[in-house]
């Protein structure tokens, strides 16, 4: 078998937030099987810039798979067609030498595109403002174990706490709905003691700015779930309704008045 | 896009009102298609159940009146929430890719709107009084002799095995989805949900064509 393999790629070019963007076709040749999906990129963006044209921006960082910085949707798959695999761990042994792909940026109002394949994800930092933490104080660490968790609890934490906030999931929604974060962020929080003072307000003010952030709701295609790096559960998201329907039955305030304070918004 | 200021001013407030609504619809249905099954008992226990039925006019309208609030709930919001996704993603992809959704879940949009033409043909057919299908005279109290002129015509028994399709469609991803918009995963109950969706959906489409077909068989006479 070949380890080198020649591609077109149709990449979305958008000079900025108010350009209309259109897809430009690529041609790369002789590609290592062995390269990331970014590092192809890579190996476009030099030749483009040896050319004098504009390389085709894209967002990176640690390229290990856990920093949630990268993300493009390929052939309409976010993260490409490989299961619970970032785009920087995406290696080109997925593909066909000849294959034509499309590659785009995440699809969301809540994410208007600020260059080429780079969305403004910031509304995904905003949820977390508005009750994604846990408001003690800190001082220094305590002893491991010296506030007793379940181990199922931790187990169902850990893998909600899991989420690197990459978007994937708003990416893959039919309706562009960021319920499969904002569960993850919400449900990590609430099956732990640490989280229990604030649980009810953070259900409802994360999901308040969720729906302020303009992403849609969840129909419950179960796409976020197949599309997410990090595997997180739609299981999470029928936690979020319950939580968030808990807290709003038990909430003595009407619901908004915690959001008071809250600066964020688009 | 400004923050929700109402409990079903929020989305997860809204899927559970759509999801309280269908568990009403759902719940009718079930009824609806036990009470007709006793079409195979013959004319006279259809009757007799269909005056049971109006015996009480209280209690009557009273359903009544919660199937009307259930359905205005459930198309409203239903509008509500289409129109948001709309805006949620004003731009689509140049490729769309499917890697978990499943037909139902993708007509939803589709099967509700034919399933709320199909109920207003349904009540046009059997409910309203005088409306005539081919040489027949609708009978308010005989309800026996109504199904089985109706469904002799194979279009009008054509368009009920569509429609019951659509349904069942509709609810497979509606039940399935209802249970997770009310945040019903407990570990006991996660993998039978699909199942209870497939299964409830599968028991109301066979109860429900078994009439029309039955009739066209000249089972039902």
């Amino acid at each position: 078998m070949s380890d080198k393999l020649n591609l077109v790629l149709n990449v979305w070019r958008q000079k900025g937030p108010k350009d209309a963007g259109r897809f430009v076709r690529y041609e790369v040749k002789d590609i290592s099987t062995h390269m990331s999906f970014l590092e192809m990129l890579d190996v476009l963006n030099e030749r483009l810039l040896a050319q004098g044209e504009e390389p085709i921006a894209f967002d990176h960082d640690c390229r290990e798979g856990i920093c949630g910085a990268c993300g493009v949707v390929i052939d309409g798959s976010p993260h490409g067609p490989s299961k619970r695999t970032t785009t920087c761990q995406l290696h080109m042994r997925s593909f066909r030498s000849g294959q034509e792909l499309t590659v785009e940026p995440w699809r969301a109002a809540a994410f208007p595109v600020l260059r080429d394949l780079v969305v403004d994800r910031s509304a995904l930092d905003r949820i977390i403002q508005a009750g994604g933490y846990v408001g003690v104080r800190s001082g220094s660490p305590r002893d491991a174990n010296s506030i007793p968790v379940r181990k199922e609890d931790a187990d169902l934490a850990m893998d909600a706490a899991a989420c690197i906030g990459c978007g994937a999931c708003v990416a893959a929604c039919p309706n562009a709905s960021a319920s499969l974060f904002t569960a993850a962020k919400i449900s990590h929080l609430a099956l732990l003691p640490q989280g229990q003072p604030e649980r009810r307000e953070r259900a409802i003010a994360m999901v308040a700015r969720m729906d302020g952030e303009g992403f849609g709701h969840c129909t419950n295609h179960g796409e976020c779930e197949s599309s997410c790096p990090k595997g997180i559960s739609v299981d999470n998201i029928a936690r979020m309704n319950r939580e968030f329907l808990a807290a709003a039955a038990a909430s003595r305030r009407p619901l908004g008045a915690e959001a008071k304070d809250d600066d964020g918004g688009a | 896009m400004a923050q929700p200021t109402g409990f079903l001013s929020t989305t997860v407030g809204q899927k559970a009102l759509m999801a309280l609504s269908g568990l009403a619809l759902v719940g009718f249905v079930i009824a609806h298609m036990l009470g007709n099954l006793q079409v195979f008992l013959g004319p006279e226990a259809l009757n007799a159940y269909a005056r049971s039925l109006r015996a009480v006019p209280a209690l009557l309208w009273a359903a009544r009146a919660v199937l009307l609030l259930s359905v205005v709930a459930h198309v409203s919001t239903a509008i509500r929430l289409v129109q948001r996704a709309a805006a949620a993603r004003p731009q689509g992809y140049r490729q769309a890719h499917h890697a978990a959704t499943t037909y139902a879940a993708r007509t939803m949009k589709i099967s509700g709107p034919l399933l709320a033409l199909f109920i207003a043909y349904h009540l046009a057919h059997l409910t309203f009084p005088g409306v005539a299908m081919g040489g027949y005279i609708h009978s308010p109290t005989d309800v026996y002799a109504n199904v089985v002129a109706g469904f002799s015509i194979p279009w009008v028994a054509g368009i009920y095995v569509v429609a019951q399709v659509l349904l069942a469609l509709h609810l497979y991803h509606g039940i399935w989805s209802m249970l997770q918009s009310l945040g019903a995963s407990h570990p006991r109950i996660v993998q039978p949900r699909r199942a209870l969706a497939q299964g409830l959906a599968l028991l109301v489409l066979a109860g429900n064509l078994s009439i029309p077909i039955g009739v066209q068989l000249g089972v039902v006479r």
